[in-house]
């Protein structure tokens, strides 16, 4: 593929790998990840910030990557669904998704997942009426809901996401 | 888990769980090839008339755009509607995409723009400009079913409406207590979170591989090779995950068809990836309007019945589902009228949408059946209860299985449906007025009506592998699937492999209908006692072993007094063969079992609203569901499917609705922000109950299937629930904040 001769010059650390690269100004962070990393874990649901598919953590927020243009985060650090598990242990959420069976089709879920790593880190739910309220932003046409917010109960009890 | 334990009916977590949580599972958009080009669908800005003009200069001129596809400059295609069937459409002639200048409906594509890049793509089709001639058209069904009309021929697998029975007009005419009432349903649509999107890899002269989001790999397959003049082995076609569709992927997308169209001109590899907007322009659940009389006598007893439907479909087919029948089948009546109709509307060919024909057909019956027990005065549960059938009054046939007299009594006991009071705005809390609701549910039990195959291969790595061009949207088919090799082993499911999704492996028709779980399923148990019975007769050669001594498969192994030791480990059998050996199992629908008994899967809900009395906000505070599905291969994966079925109920009773602007025919609210399918927070308590039913008859494994149950019956719980919160009858889904209010 040619490079488009708009493209200029960023660096992100992605998922502690520190990457240069170069994107045209109207490139997504999302389509970033996506089409030039490979990291095809950030879906693409809507690219209208409306779905919270493609959520990744940047700089430990969670935000809607497909709303962000990739040049406006130069200099900053990524986190996508793979970079959560550690030298090849899942994630306590990655692991109670599982065991909650919080998942179905599976499209959803690493923005489920990194929706819910941020939220914990951030520390605003304390009970199950403020997960579903906070984690509302993160649509599953699957329906998996209630499972959804026992994986991440389960994981803000037992505090294993301080430890992770 | 250990060998030898046995796994079906055990709430295994899903096998390909470890793959979605992080990331490795791959969908469609997500394949890449060398020289990738990117592809971008630009839509009809009109509902009807015709191109009179394309101007793709400025497109083209954009730097990174490299071709405009339109039906002027398009390679050629087939030309007759045949070409373009597949093996699950409605009767008439399939949409033909990029096939002439014609505008048949809102959002139809027009011209496909193929990039070096996804922007440019994408840019590209916002420069195409498109000059048309409008014409007069028709989107609301209330203006165009003044033209309704009975479907001639009938869908294929959908049974048509019931001959009337009895004489209902005497009976409706004669009854004590009697409601008559009508009914609207909003059109649907699927939105699975997943685009629709297809990456087509050329691998050379007129050969492909096709990543493409479906229910059906073969079904796509078979599409592309009659529409695009492809030879059959030519076209591969891989659906390894799917992002959900709930019926959006029966019928081959036009994006595969675009997609592929695309690759073909330019013999090089494409990716098209619909937006979220163009998605509504595929299919939907159609809008239908019913009528429903419903009359009873002083006990209750059901004496007319008569159910009335009208729903949209095209210009061009004939969709129809099973609306209308339940109403005959759900409980006992001799004097019964059906009719079922279809009117034509200028949109894409409506399509099955989980739980086709009974997520409205049995919403108005069930919302009927609550009217009717407050006109007599009779509690909602028990009113159902006075009129238990267990045979099919429709078909004059017997039923293998109805365990819904459970459902009630444990869902109703797990609710505290006891506690109720029976008069409308008689529960309240504060400002809030507190409803509770109960319906019933029923969908076919299906077995697929083709002969549906699998291989089972015992492999020299000590693996046993599973394969069958079935499709798991999320369904959970990898795990069962597994859990039924597995147990037929006596390995643990850790030792099964699973492959999917690729029309390279044995023959399986698409993912629909709750079909797979009983038709695939038992393919493999076949294919696994075939396995079994090839290893024990090389077992019996390398062995020497002559005359009748006993041997069986178990735990991996092949155990008989005749062999040393007892026991040879199927690995030291395979070792000595030096191949992996393998077994291929079909199943066929019962025929003959079908034309001597009916099979149907059976729900009660329960559900708990809670009423804001000044705004009319509506909450879903609970919802119990207990379900009658045979036997339930794995209680977690299972469970998940009703949950989902559940939530998609709230969807429809609450939320969804198509909104189109008939002066302009165009779905107005196209996004996730405007058509809103339930969030977190829209989803209270939920709790799901498997009922104990054992039916041998249904199915080879007993098994009924559950992926469309899940959903029946939720909206007209919540519905009746509003009632009983308000007094407020509400006759049309979704139920809104306005209706409420009105």
């Amino acid at each position: 593929m040619s490079e488009d001769p708009s493209a200029m010059p960023l660096q992100l650390t992605v998922n502690g790998e520190v990457r240069d690269l170069r994107a045209a100004p109207w490139v997504t962070l999302l389509d970033l990840l996506r089409e030039t990393l490979q990291l095809t874990g950030s879906k693409k649901g809507c690219d209208h910030g409306q779905c919270g598919a493609c959520t990744v953590l940047v700089d430990g927020r969670r935000v809607n990557s497909c709303l962000i243009l990739a040049l406006t985060r130069d200099g900053s650090e990524v986190t996508t669904i793979e970079g959560l598990a550690k030298d090849g242990a899942l994630h306590p959420l990655q692991q109670a998704f599982i065991e909650h069976d919080a998942l179905q089709c599976g499209y959803c879920t690493p923005g489920q997942i990194c929706s819910a790593a941020g939220l914990l880190s951030e520390g605003q739910a304390r009970c199950r009426e403020e997960v579903r309220e906070l984690m509302s932003g993160n649509l599953c046409r699957c329906g998996a809901y209630t499972h959804i917010v026992e994986a991440i109960e389960t994981v803000r009890l037992s505090g294993a996401e301080a430890a992770a | 888990m250990a060998d030898g334990d046995m796994t079906i009916g055990k709430p295994i977590s899903r096998i390909d769980g470890s793959k979605k949580v992080a990331g490795r599972a791959l969908y469609a958009a997500e394949y890449d090839a060398p020289g990738l080009l990117h592809a971008a669908v630009v839509s009809s800005r009109i509902a009807k008339g015709k191109i009179t003009a394309i101007d793709a200069i400025e497109a083209l001129a954009l730097p990174g755009v490299i071709a405009v596809l339109t039906h002027e400059n398009r390679p050629r295609v087939a030309a007759f509607r045949y070409a373009y069937k597949d093996t699950v459409g409605p009767p008439g002639g399939p949409f033909k995409p990029l096939h002439d200048g014609k505008i048949r409906f809102a959002d139809q594509p027009v011209a496909v723009v193929v990039g070096e890049t996804l922007e440019a793509a994408r840019d590209g089709a916002a420069l195409v400009r498109i000059t048309y001639e409008e014409e007069a058209f028709e989107t609301d069904l209330d203006a165009a079913k003044a033209a309704s009309f009975r479907p001639r021929l009938p869908r294929l697998g959908v049974k048509p409406a019931p001959k009337p029975r009895g004489d209902f007009d005497a009976a409706f005419a004669a009854a004590p207590i009697k409601i008559a009432a009508a009914y609207e349903t909003a059109a649907q649509h699927h939105n699975a979170m997943e685009l629709f999107a297809t990456t087509v890899v050329w691998e050379g002269e007129d050969k492909i591989t096709v990543y493409d989001k479906t229910q059906g790999s073969q079904n796509v397959q078979l599409y592309l090779k009659q529409a695009l003049g492809f030879k059959l082995k030519n076209v591969r076609v891989v659906n390894a995950f799917v992002g959900g569709a709930f019926g959006s992927g029966l019928r081959p997308a036009h994006s595969a068809f675009l997609a592929t169209l695309a690759a073909k001109h330019l013999k090089r590899s494409v990716r098209l990836v619909l937006t979220r907007a163009q998605m509504f322009s595929i299919t939907y659940r159609a809008d239908t309007r019913q009528e429903i009389a419903l009359a009873c006598d002083a006990e209750g007893r059901l004496l007319a019945v008569r159910h009335a439907c009208v729903a949209a479909t095209s210009r061009n087919e004939d969709q129809q589902e099973t609306i209308v029948n339940w109403a005959g089948l759900a409980y006992a009546c001799d004097n019964a009228a059906f009719d079922y109709q279809l009117a034509r509307v200028d949109t894409p060919t409506p399509g099955d949408m989980r739980a086709p024909g009974a997520a409205v057909g049995v919403h108005v019956l069930e919302c009927a059946m609550d009217e009717l027990a407050y006109a007599a005065g009779i509690d909602p549960l028990d009113l159902r209860l006075r009129n238990w059938v267990e045979h099919d009054q429709n078909d004059d046939l017997p039923l293998t299985s109805k365990a819904q007299k459970a459902c009630y009594a444990q869902a109703a006991e797990r609710f505290g449906w006891s506690e109720r009071s029976f008069g409308p705005r008689t529960m309240r809390d504060g400002h809030e007025l507190i409803g509770w609701g109960v319906a019933g549910g029923v969908w076919d039990a299906f077995v697929a009506p083709v002969p549906t195959r699998a291989r089972v291969t015992w492999r020299r790595d000590g693996r046993l592998e599973v394969a069958a061009a079935a499709s798991d949207i999320g369904t959970g088919t990898y795990t069962i699937l597994a859990q039924i090799a597995a147990e037929a082993f006596g390995v643990s499911v850790e030792r099964v492999e699973v492959r999917l999704g690729d029309s390279t492996l044995p023959f399986n028709p698409v993912e629909g209908g709750s079909w797979m779980a009983a038709s695939t399923g038992a393919a493999v148990a076949k294919a696994c006692d075939k396995l079994k019975a090839a290893l024990v007769k090389t077992a019996r050669k390398q062995f020497k072993l002559r005359g009748k001594s006993a041997l069986s498969v178990a735990r991996g192994a092949v155990i008989g007094e005749a062999l040393p030791g007892g026991a040879v480990s199927l690995n030291e059998i395979l070792a000595a063969v030096g191949q992996d050996i393998a077994a291929t199992g079909t199943n066929l629908p019962d025929l003959a079992g079908q034309r001597k008994h009916s099979s149907y899967v059976h729900s009660a809900v329960f559900a708990e609203v809670r009423v804001d009395e000044e705004l009319g906000v509506i909450r879903v505070k609970r919802i119990v569901s207990a379900i009658a599905a045979g036997r339930i291969l794995n209680p977690k994966t299972a469970g998940s499917q009703i949950i989902g079925g559940m939530v998609m109920g709230i969807g429809q009773a609450l939320h969804e609705e198509a909104q189109t602007d008939h002066r302009f025919g165009k779905v107005m609210n196209h996004s996730f922000q405007d058509y809103h399918v339930p969030a977190n927070a829209d989803v209270g308590d939920i709790e799901v109950i498997f009922v104990q039913e054992h039916d041998p008859d249904v199915s080879s494994l007993g098994v009924k299937g559950v992926g469309e149950i899940g959903l029946v019956g939720v909206a007209p719980a919540i519905a009746n629930a509003v009632f009983h919160a308000t007094g407020k009858r509400i006759r049309s889904t979704p139920i809104t904040i306005d209706k409420l209010l009105d």
